[in-house]
Parts: structure tokens; C-alpha cells; sequence
């Protein structure tokens, strides 16, 4: 779950402060939603809000991993040393999801959602994928024999196991997305945070991206241009200008966001 | 695709892929400190002639050899001239021979060690520094950044280059120099942010 309480961003410029979020209140607490608006909008400062990438210069920002409807086993938090294996359901953890404040608890909030960009190419540290899947388990497996096991089980989980020797320079543009993906769920976050995971792919490997997304157990808030992507989700937020402007059921939003776009060009 | 100066890691299994990381380390550390302490012209032949067999142990193959070979031309060609005018041609040739093949003797190192080995070894190695404050988790990430940054700035530096040719500005330094250093830096901020991300310098 992640809850903004009066969560805003400025920046000084000048005489006056640009403001990039206005104050904005919002408790996400839905599997799926998606966040659609122009360029510029203020989207990806909202998806940096949640895990701490940017703090919010007024008001707070709340996540923690119990997802409040039960509709996802959110309980999995990487804190502790958890496995895959023993992740358990929601309904039956009495583990305290206590909200981190992403200000005063950035580190844990970023061990709590897993944040995907839109360049994977940035995002990918170690030169080959099995070295990059095994740095995101360091903290779960001190020893390499193990580190290694566990991040090649990862690749498996993908798919992409047959990639694990691989240079990272070599890989197709949606084998690159699959893998940052696979790097950043290996460390088992509850909440999933993704800046336009397909801008950069093709139709084929933006599916298959999105089939991933809506597959996950982990909560999802996704940042797409796609709107077909948007209408998928539980809930869609439209962002312009710096505000919230549309908070609802996918299909209207989606609406409101063509509507609101053939509007700008009009004027 | 492009490649470093270094050239990159080779998954094939060779007699170099199975020593132990540190042990290729000190090899080449003692390799070059050798090749400098007794530099000459008959220590240079035998220096490459050892450089080359490491070079094709480790699994590069004769157009791996011949594109260190080509990155090297021009340094190469430059030291040479300065060393043989300097000192004559005997110390150029030393030289500019003995680095030629610590190049190829380092080529075969990446070639046959991959990063996190590599990386592991330098945690090792600094491990008793952490008394100190020094951090050799940290020091290692730089190091891994840095060899994986060298293809990529050389990626951004074609890029601008074809960007400035496609309009017409390839005469112009300004035109190519500053859109670069803006690229390279913006990468270094994003790949920070990606690195912060993953939880990196929280712990």
C-alpha cells in the first residue's frame, strides 16, 4: 500500500519555485493501477514520491506491504532474509506491516518497492545477466555459490536462463527490459513501481511486458503512454500539470485523458 | 556493439578461466613489474611472445589480437616516436613493446575473469583495510561501474558523432564535444538513481 499525505514537490528556480507536484492526498491500495498524462505532467516525480527516489519537500509519503484488501500476498518484504519459498498469504501473517516513511526510512522503503525505468540499459549494473540478478540478492545470500544458485533460479522463473552467461551489450532491447525486471523482483520487493517499462520496445516485447506486469503478485503501479496497458488496470490516475486531475476506473480515465489531450491541442 | 580497449569476458572454459582471480592479478602484477625492471629489447620479444599466448589461452581470437592492436596504433606509434628520439630506437622499441603486451597480458584477464570474480577478489584483498574505514564493498561497485561504463561512453560518443553528421556539423567540435559530455553525465545521474533504486549507499 502506498498512501501520500500532502505529498508535493518544488524545486527552486528563480524568484519563484516551479512546482512539480502540487500537495497531493492518495491512498493506493489497488493491485493493478496505472498512471497516464502528457510529458511533463509530473508522472514519474509521483512514481519517484513512492520509494523514496525523490522526498516529498511538503507532506509525507506512507508504504508499507500489507496491501489493506488482501488481494495480493503482500507480506514478503525482503527485510529479513525471506525466500521465495516461504512467502506466505496475507490473510495469515501477523507480521506488522508498519507504514515506512519514505523520508525518515528511505532505505527500507526502497527494500519495499522495486522500481523499473524506462532505459533499462542505465539500470543494469554488472556486465553479464547472471552477475546482475546476483547483485540484487547480496543481502539475502552473503555467499556467492548460493547467490549465484539463487539468481540462476531467477532467470528460470523468467525464462531466461539461457541468457545467464550473457553481456548485458548483447541483449535485445525486451530481453534487456525482461532481465531489469528479473533483477529488481529477485530481491522480492511487495510493491513494483514501473516508469514506462515499454516505451523503448517493440509491439511484441511491450506484450510481453505487459502480460508480465498483470502477472506479478506484487502490487503494481505502472507509468505508461500505452493506454490500452492503462485500461488493464484496477485503477488509473491522470496527471497534468503538476495535479491529480482524474482518479478512477480505467476506461473512464482513459477517456478523460484523450478528451483532456484533444482539448491541449485545440487551444 | 562495441567493445572496450579491454575487450570483454569470454564464457569459454580455458586453462586461465579455471586459475583463481587473485592469482591472475598478482601474475600480471609481477608480469609488468618484471617487464619494467628489466626492460629491453630481447625482454620485450619475449613479452609479447608471452602477452600473445595469453591473449589466445584466455580464448581471444586473432581479430580480438588485431583490434587491441589497432587501439593501440596510435599511442603506440606516438610513445614509440617520442621514446626512440628521446633515448633511440632500442627503448622505444622496449617500451612501447613491454606495454603492448601488459595490454595483451590484461585483455587476457578480462577475457577469462568475470567482473564479480574479479570483484570478489578486491573485496578480499582490501579486507583488512576495513579496520581503517574503508569500505571495499563500495570500492569494488566502483570498480565494476567503471569497466561497465567504457563501452557505454563509447556507444554515446558514437551516437553524438552520427547525430552531429546528420546535420551537417562534423567540423565541429562544439557541436560534438558538449552534446557528449552532457549524454555522459546524464547517464552517470541516471545510472545513480538506478543504483539508489536498488539499494545501493543505504548499506
Amino acid at each position: 500500500m502506498i498512501e501520500l499525505r500532502e505529498a508535493g514537490v518544488t524545486v527552486p528556480a528563480g524568484e519563484h519555485d516551479a512546482v512539480i507536484l502540487q500537495p497531493t492526498t492518495l491512498t493506493l491500495t489497488e493491485h493493478r493501477i496505472s498512471i497516464i498524462g502528457g510529458n511533463g505532467s509530473g508522472k514519474s516525480t509521483l512514481a519517484r514520491l513512492c520509494n523514496g527516489l525523490i522526498e516529498p519537500t511538503t507532506g509525507s509519503v506512507m508504504v508499507s506491504a500489507g496491501s489493506g484488501d488482501g488481494s495480493h500476498p503482500g507480506d514478503n518484504t525482503p527485510r529479513d532474509g525471506d525466500t521465495h519459498d516461504n512467502r506466505t498469504h496475507a490473510g495469515e501473517t501477523s507480521r506488522a506491516d508498519a507504514p515506512l516513511d519514505t523520508t525518515r526510512h528511505g532505505a527500507a522503503a526502497r527494500r519495499l518497492v522495486g522500481f523499473v525505468f524506462s532505459d533499462p540499459s542505465a539500470q543494469l549494473i554488472m556486465p553479464t545477466v547472471l552477475e546482475d540478478v546476483a547483485l540484487s540478492l547480496r543481502r539475502e545470500h552473503p555467499k556467492k555459490a548460493d547467490r549465484l544458485e539463487a539468481a540462476r533460479a531467477v532467470l528460470e522463473r523468467f525464462g531466461i536462463a539461457d541468457l545467464a552467461d550473457r553481456s548485458v551489450h548483447t541483449l535485445s532491447g525486451g530481453q534487456r527490459q525482461l532481465l531489469a525486471f528479473a533483477s529488481v523482483l529477485a530481491a522480492d520487493p511487495a510493491i513494483l513501481v514501473a516508469d514506462e517499462p515499454t516505451t523503448l520496445l517493440d509491439l511484441r516485447n511491450a506484450r510481453m511486458i505487459d502480460d508480465l506486469l498483470l502477472s506479478l503478485p506484487q502490487q503494481v503501479l505502472v507509468i505508461t503512454h500505452d493506454l490500452e496497458l492503462a485500461a488493464r488496470a484496477d485503477r488509473t490516475l491522470v496527471i497534468d500539470d503538476a495535479r491529480v486531475v482524474f482518479d478512477g476506473q480505467p476506461t473512464e480515465a482513459t477517456a478523460f485523458y484523450r478528451e483532456l489531450a484533444a482539448r491541449g491541442a485545440g487551444a | 556493439m562495441t567493445s572496450s580497449p579491454l575487450g570483454e569476458y569470454i564464457t569459454r572454459r580455458s586453462p586461465l578461466h579455471r586459475l583463481r582471480p587473485g592469482a591472475k592479478l598478482l601474475g600480471l602484477f609481477l608480469f609488468g613489474a618484471l617487464m619494467v625492471a628489466f626492460r629491453s629489447v630481447p625482454v620485450g620479444i619475449v613479452a609479447l611472445v608471452i602477452g600473445v599466448a595469453l591473449a589466445l589461452l584466455s580464448g581471444m581470437r586473432a581479430k580480438d589480437l588485431l583490434r587491441v592492436g589497432r587501439r593501440f596504433a596510435i599511442v603506440g606509434v606516438l610513445l614509440f616516436a617520442f621514446q626512440a628520439w628521446q633515448r633511440g630506437w632500442e627503448h622505444g622499441f622496449a617500451v612501447v613493446a613491454t606495454l603492448f603486451a601488459l595490454l595483451l597480458a590484461a585483455s587476457a584477464l578480462t577475457a577469462s575473469t568475470a567482473a564479480d570474480e574479479l570483484i570478489d577478489t578486491i573485496v578480499w584483498l582490501l579486507g583488512p583495510l576495513r579496520r581503517f574505514g574503508v569500505r571495499p564493498e563500495q570500492i569494488a561497485l566502483a570498480f565494476s561501474l567503471t569497466i561497465r561504463s567504457i563501452p557505454i561512453v563509447l556507444a554515446q560518443a558514437r551516437e553524438t558523432r552520427d547525430a552531429a553528421k546528420a546535420r551537417g556539423l562534423e567540423r565541429s567540435p562544439r557541436a560534438y564535444l558538449i552534446p557528449f559530455v552532457l549524454r555522459v553525465v546524464a547517464h552517470a545521474q541516471l545510472t545513480g538513481e538506478a543504483l539508489q533504486a536498488r539499494g545501493f549507499g543505504d548499506d
